[in-house]
């Protein structure tokens, strides 16, 4: 009786034990994972890292848009750091008036949906030419496109400038428009590279079989090739219009008084601040300019972006992962 | 044939609107050029103007060495932080998609006047670097001529960092393209995930390394916020140096960037080593 009482009890024991170390493994498992890199040790660095890193990434917009918020009163406040005590909109009506907010908008969807649309189908044209066909000269072309990419703009600008003066451009959105249309301006190289890519990735029998009925090459350009690239035109489309958008230097230059663009009246913001409210209101209610409303004024201008990349940045990130943007 | 019919319009727009401008400018940094309403006065300068640049401009030299040795640092900080998240991003983990989207938000507004306006309030920098006196320390233990540089990266760390984000999704690409059988194999011959990121990972995105640090360069130089190109555009309007000085200036700023990238192919772009991505296949 004893004797197996004690039997029973050693088995047990062994039992517990062999269950103990298989437990342990098993959080060991579970901890470092098989492999190093399936463990939750590992996936809470991961997380950690991207959490605080991505924190790190976005602050200025959290900084900007918290700060846009705060009355005066709040902004000389130590106490308030992140939450403003009450939102404060009053910013975002002035910086409205400031930036002439409906008319600068106008002249900046102008000046940047018409090239980008001219430079979405133009460069498609010419990536479609390069990713397909074989012709003599091919690779002194590309090596150009490459140098139209990092020549910077302020080698040609002032030829181009006179240019478009002789031909009475400026001051009117063709100097962006007209240069667009030939797949050159603003960053083209870039775009007719991710076209190339994005081309080289379709197979050539599509093509092939609708040669045997007897299309020409521009048919099936725009009858096969571009209603399966919409990725691609998306990205391109988009790429150039916020490009386009965030311009100043040329825009200004181009442009004159005639028009203007959300980010040159915030290059003129403070100016225009003081000719609207500081001089004009006749002391009484003299306004000064603060931090908070220039802020509340970069929020109304990348805010447009803002939306537009919520609803658009799927397409953003897909076709850079699917064409790489480079060659291999 | 028919491929010129494509190209056409960008050989057209080429010569119009790039080929002109640039023989156009490049006649224009031998002359002093003088433009009034009668039109443009030009008078033969030779070499001067490179000249002036070179030996009498008070600021040039000293803002594109001061510049070119920002990129210098920005260079390393830009490529070792896309490639990090880029590789972090790539590991089995939820909301991918999420992250993904936050890493390449700033290429939306990088660009332009938006983040002058973020530098100006303060905004750029990093809040935890101020406390520590990082700032003080490299200011009384290192060359002025080098402290500068590197304090004005501390202090617009968050901007460079947003200029990552082509190149974090580059990387990404390129990790996506790497054979997984490889790792697999690897992980069963008892490899640790460091020795796999050194023998296997590194290796096979190092032609994504190169476009990277090609594009990060010209990204770089041709953004309109830096000193020099603010210096060129300052003198294009000041009457006794005028366009034709202006434009020497430009052709110089384009010689460096292209002796810089001639550099960075020679170095990175040599094609010697095993690639485990052809072994893969």
């Amino acid at each position: 009786m004893k004797l197996e009482a004690t039997a029973f009890r050693k088995a047990v024991r062994s039992v517990d034990r062999g269950l103990l170390i298989r437990i342990g493994y098993k959080i060991k498992k579970i901890l470092l994972g098989k492999q190093g890199n399936d463990g939750i040790v590992f996936k809470l660095a991961v997380y950690g890292l991207l959490i605080s890193v991505g924190f790190v990434y976005v602050y200025p917009i959290f900084f900007m848009i918290s700060q846009s918020f705060k009355s005066l009163g709040d902004l000389l406040d130590p106490t308030v750091s992140w939450i403003p005590k009450a939102l404060h909109m009053d910013n975002f009506y002035k910086a409205w008036k400031v930036l002439d907010f409906p008319k600068s908008f106008g002249a900046s969807l102008f000046n940047s949906i018409l090239p980008a649309i001219a430079q979405t189908g133009s460069c498609a044209l010419v990536g479609y030419g390069i990713a397909r066909f074989r012709f003599p000269g091919k690779s002194v072309m590309l090596a150009f496109i490459l140098l139209t990419f990092i020549i910077p703009v302020q080698v040609v600008m002032i030829p181009l400038f006179l240019l478009f003066k002789q031909y009475g451009m400026l001051g009117s959105p063709l100097p962006f428009i007209v240069p667009a249309l030939f797949a050159g301006g603003m960053k083209s190289a870039l775009f007719i590279l991710i076209y190339t890519q994005f081309f080289r990735t379709i197979p050539k029998s599509l093509e092939e079989s609708a040669q045997l009925d007897g299309a020409g090459a521009l048919k099936i350009f725009i009858r096969i090739i571009l209603p399966i690239s919409t990725p691609a035109i998306v990205v391109v489309f988009l790429f150039s219009l916020v490009w386009h958008w965030n311009e100043t230097y040329t825009v200004s230059l181009y442009l004159g008084d005639s028009m203007r663009t959300l980010p040159v009246m915030l290059q003129q913001f403070e100016l225009s601040f003081t000719q609207l409210f500081s001089s004009s209101s006749a002391g009484a209610q003299k306004v000064n300019i603060n931090e908070s409303i220039k802020l509340a004024g970069t929020v109304l201008i990348i805010l447009p972006l803002l939306l537009l990349y919520l609803f658009a940045q799927k397409w953003f990130v897909e076709v850079i992962d699917k064409t790489g943007i480079t060659g291999e | 044939m028919t491929g010129y019919l494509f190209v056409l319009p960008w050989m057209i727009g080429f010569l119009l609107f790039m080929a002109y401008p640039i023989y156009f400018s490049m006649n224009m940094s031998f002359h002093k050029v003088i433009i009034s309403s009668e039109g443009i006065q030009k008078t033969w300068l030779g070499w001067n103007n490179f000249k002036y640049a070179f030996l009498s401009d008070p600021l040039y030299l000293e803002e594109l060495v001061t510049f070119i040795k920002s990129v210098v640092f920005m260079i390393p900080i830009v490529i070792v932080f896309s490639m990090m998240v880029a590789l972090l991003i790539n590991q089995p983990i939820r909301m991918k998609g999420f992250f993904r989207a936050v890493f390449f938000l700033p290429v939306v507004i990088t660009s332009g006047q938006v983040v002058k306006e973020l530098f100006k309030q303060g905004a750029a920098s990093v809040p935890i670097v101020q406390r520590y006196g990082i700032v003080e320390y490299i200011q009384t233990n290192f060359d002025p001529s080098w402290s500068e540089p590197i304090i004005s990266i501390i202090e617009q760390l968050i901007v460079i960092l947003w200029y990552s984000g082509v190149q974090i999704l580059i990387f990404l690409a390129g990790l996506q393209k790497v054979n997984t059988q490889i790792y697999e194999a690897a992980s069963i011959d008892g490899a640790s995930p460091w020795e796999i990121f050194w023998k296997i990972t590194l290796p096979s995105i190092k032609p994504f390394i190169l476009v990277n640090i090609i594009y990060t360069i010209v990204d770089l130089f041709t953004n309109s916020l830096n000193d020099v190109i603010e210096l060129i555009k300052v003198n294009m309007f000041q009457i006794d140096t005028g366009f034709g000085y202006a434009t020497s200036l430009a052709w110089i700023y384009f010689a460096v960037i292209f002796v810089l990238l001639l550099i960075v192919v020679a170095i990175f772009g040599r094609n010697d080593d095993y690639n485990p991505r052809q072994a893969g296949r």
